[in-house]
């Protein structure tokens, strides 16, 4: 009897511990469906009408008509190539960051001034560095055709307005905007790397390179991986830069992304379901992206055990 | 040990910090650091360029040569800057957001956080995943239902679209938060009940001062980020009234442009990086650590 009374008790107070829990979690979960959970299944929907917003969502539903209008849209195509191809910085950005970090590892003088210079364009406005950056391309009067001049006496190349070099502009751009990150994270990883690891590699007479390919590349590679992923979903959403440097999508619509696109699309010309759609595509873009995250976690990398 | 490092072939790779450093390494690390500094200088320099064009007369700017230093310094670009109504509503606006922002989801996030790390409910870690997988879900793809709903709702007439999501808490800051009470002992927790505190009181008076520390450097990484926000505000404020200062300086840039008065973008531009990169310079350690952790756990 007195056992059972205790028991009551006890889960009367658990009951009141999870009364409050649930009270102090609501708002973010309120958050969550408001301005989350409700706009997927809305924009699922919206994905299938040929809406603007003016006019009844659910009275112009089109089946899967927008959709095949986006594949059947070379524009579409266009951004969605432009955007891979500014994925080159990726990699790019990824041997620059590991080379830099290595560096910074070192018994080197003013460490961690060197580290606040290559991470200061990391925390920059976007905004405000591409205004920067845009000055800085600028055929006429810019900073980078002020350098060629002065080294060749020729004029150089229009950065931002030739089709295939505002690719190459876009490219210097995110790889210097994002480098310092990455530098950050692969310095972090660097001194996870256990020491006595290296000392037993250089008892067995391994040299610089053997080192480097058998402990260090593959103790890198959450860092590695991380950085692969955040970047491949950040890649898929550019849109910024590109906005301000060039406003209407390049010369020949060449400097587009997807994300361009659908902002192009949704808010200059108001074609909101349509817009959905190309929201939705990006959406399970990412999805595959962060499953595949998952999966290849298990499969490549390595963890020091 | 000294003889395998100080073989020429394994100079290049060899990086590790705590190793006896020989004489080939010193002279190595030196170069190292040169070449660290030069590439360094290279990535900020367009920064240093930004400074110094804003600086600049109109006559040097588009003479066409070569030119850094400017001659002969203007400042007045700056307090024209300051003199425009746009610019500085554009301030205010920014800050408007900031305040309500930070302080009641901060309150928010931090409640949650205690929830989520000290106390004791059914759905406890699908709750909290659910909630973690909102980080993944690219804004660009609510943003088309997030425009019409606010519509609806009557809010694109004023800041309310920026500053109502923010109020029910931030899932990075629930995140971090979360992990940093983990490292405090529950003996508090338990001792605060049998003491009979209320949980509310229990996060207010013991809990709260003691993630000070952590929840400080989210709520300043959450000021960075609405500071330097601008695809948001694009899309949902309807009028030029409100206009944060992100998108303030892009119609400057726009505007301005066709002048050629770029020393005007330069010096807009620089005073609206000048609040995040001071905080970064002033709370760096803290900041790089955080950020570094994100990729390491």
């Amino acid at each position: 009897m007195a056992k059972t009374k205790v028991k009551v008790h006890r889960s009367a107070m658990a009951k009141r511990e999870e009364r409050w829990a649930w009270l102090f979690i609501a708002p973010p979960f309120i958050g969550f469906m408001l301005f989350m959970a409700y706009p997927i299944v809305f924009a699922l929907v919206a994905s299938t009408s040929k809406w603007t917003g003016v006019n009844s969502l659910l009275g112009n539903i089109v089946g899967l008509r927008n959709y095949i209008k986006i594949f059947s849209d070379a524009k579409f195509w266009k951004s969605m190539a432009t955007t891979i191809i500014y994925m080159i910085g990726i990699p790019i950005g990824m041997i620059l960051g590991m080379t830099i970090a290595m560096g910074l590892n070192r018994k080197i003088p003013g460490k961690r001034a060197l580290t606040t210079m290559y991470y200061v364009p990391v925390v920059s406005s976007l905004v405000a560095v591409s205004i920067l950056w845009a000055w800085v391309f600028n055929y006429d009067y810019g900073l980078l055709n002020g350098i060629y001049k002065f080294l060749t006496g020729a004029h150089g190349p229009n950065w931002l307005g030739d089709e295939h070099m505002v690719k190459i502009s876009m490219i210097i751009f995110m790889v210097w905007k994002g480098l310092g990150g990455t530098v950050i994270l692969y310095l972090a990883g660097l001194q996870n790397i256990p020491r006595d690891y290296y000392e037993a590699a250089m008892i067995d007479g391994a040299n610089g390179w053997d080192k480097f390919r058998n402990i260090t590349l593959p103790l890198l590679s959450p860092v590695t991986f991380y950085v692969l992923i955040t970047s491949l979903i950040g890649g898929f959403q550019v849109f910024v830069e590109v906005q301000v440097m060039t406003p209407n999508g390049g010369p020949n619509y060449s400097s587009a992304t997807v994300v361009f696109y659908l902002f192009e699309k949704a808010f200059t010309n108001g074609q909101l379901g349509y817009g959905s759609a190309v929201a939705v595509i990006l959406a399970i873009i990412i999805f595959i992206i962060t499953a595949f995250n998952f999966w290849g976690q298990d499969k490549w990398v390595k963890t020091i055990d | 040990m000294d003889i395998s490092i100080s073989k020429p072939k394994s100079s290049g790779k060899d990086y590790q910090s705590d190793q006896v450093t020989t004489s080939k390494d010193k002279v190595l690390n030196i170069i190292i650091f040169i070449l660290l500094f030069l590439f360094a200088l290279t990535m900020v320099f367009p920064l240093i360029y930004m400074v110094a064009t804003s600086f600049m007369t109109k006559n040097q700017i588009l003479s066409g040569s070569l030119t850094i230093i400017p001659d002969p310094i203007l400042i007045g670009k700056y307090s024209e800057v300051l003199k425009k109504g746009q610019f500085i509503s554009g301030i205010i606006n920014t800050v408007k957001v900031e305040v309500p922002v930070l302080l009641i989801g901060g309150f928010t996030s931090s409640l949650a956080a205690f929830a989520f790390a000290k106390m004791e409910f059914r759905g406890k870690n699908a709750l909290f995943l659910a909630l973690l997988a909102t980080i993944m879900i690219p804004f660009a793809v609510v943003m088309i239902p997030q425009y019409v709903l606010f519509t609806k709702l009557g809010w694109t007439n004023s800041l309310a679209p920026l500053i109502i999501p923010g109020c029910f808490g931030n899932v990075s800051m629930i995140f971090f938060l979360r992990q940093n009470l983990y490292s405090i002992p529950s003996d508090l927790m338990d001792a605060a009940k049998i003491d009979g505190c209320n949980y509310f009181g229990i996060y207010w008076k013991i809990f709260l001062p003691l993630m000070k520390g952590a929840l400080g450097t989210q709520l300043m990484l959450w000021f960075m980020g609405i500071w330097n926000d601008y695809l948001a505000p694009t899309i949902f404020l309807r009028s030029e009234k409100q206009w944060t200062l992100q998108v303030v300086i892009r119609s400057f840039n726009h505007y301005y442009a066709i002048q050629s008065d770029y020393a005007l973008i330069m010096a807009a531009s620089v005073i609206a990086m000048l609040p995040t990169l001071l905080l970064f310079f002033a709370f760096q350690r803290v900041i790089i650590e955080s950020i570094a952790i994100s990729g390491i756990k």
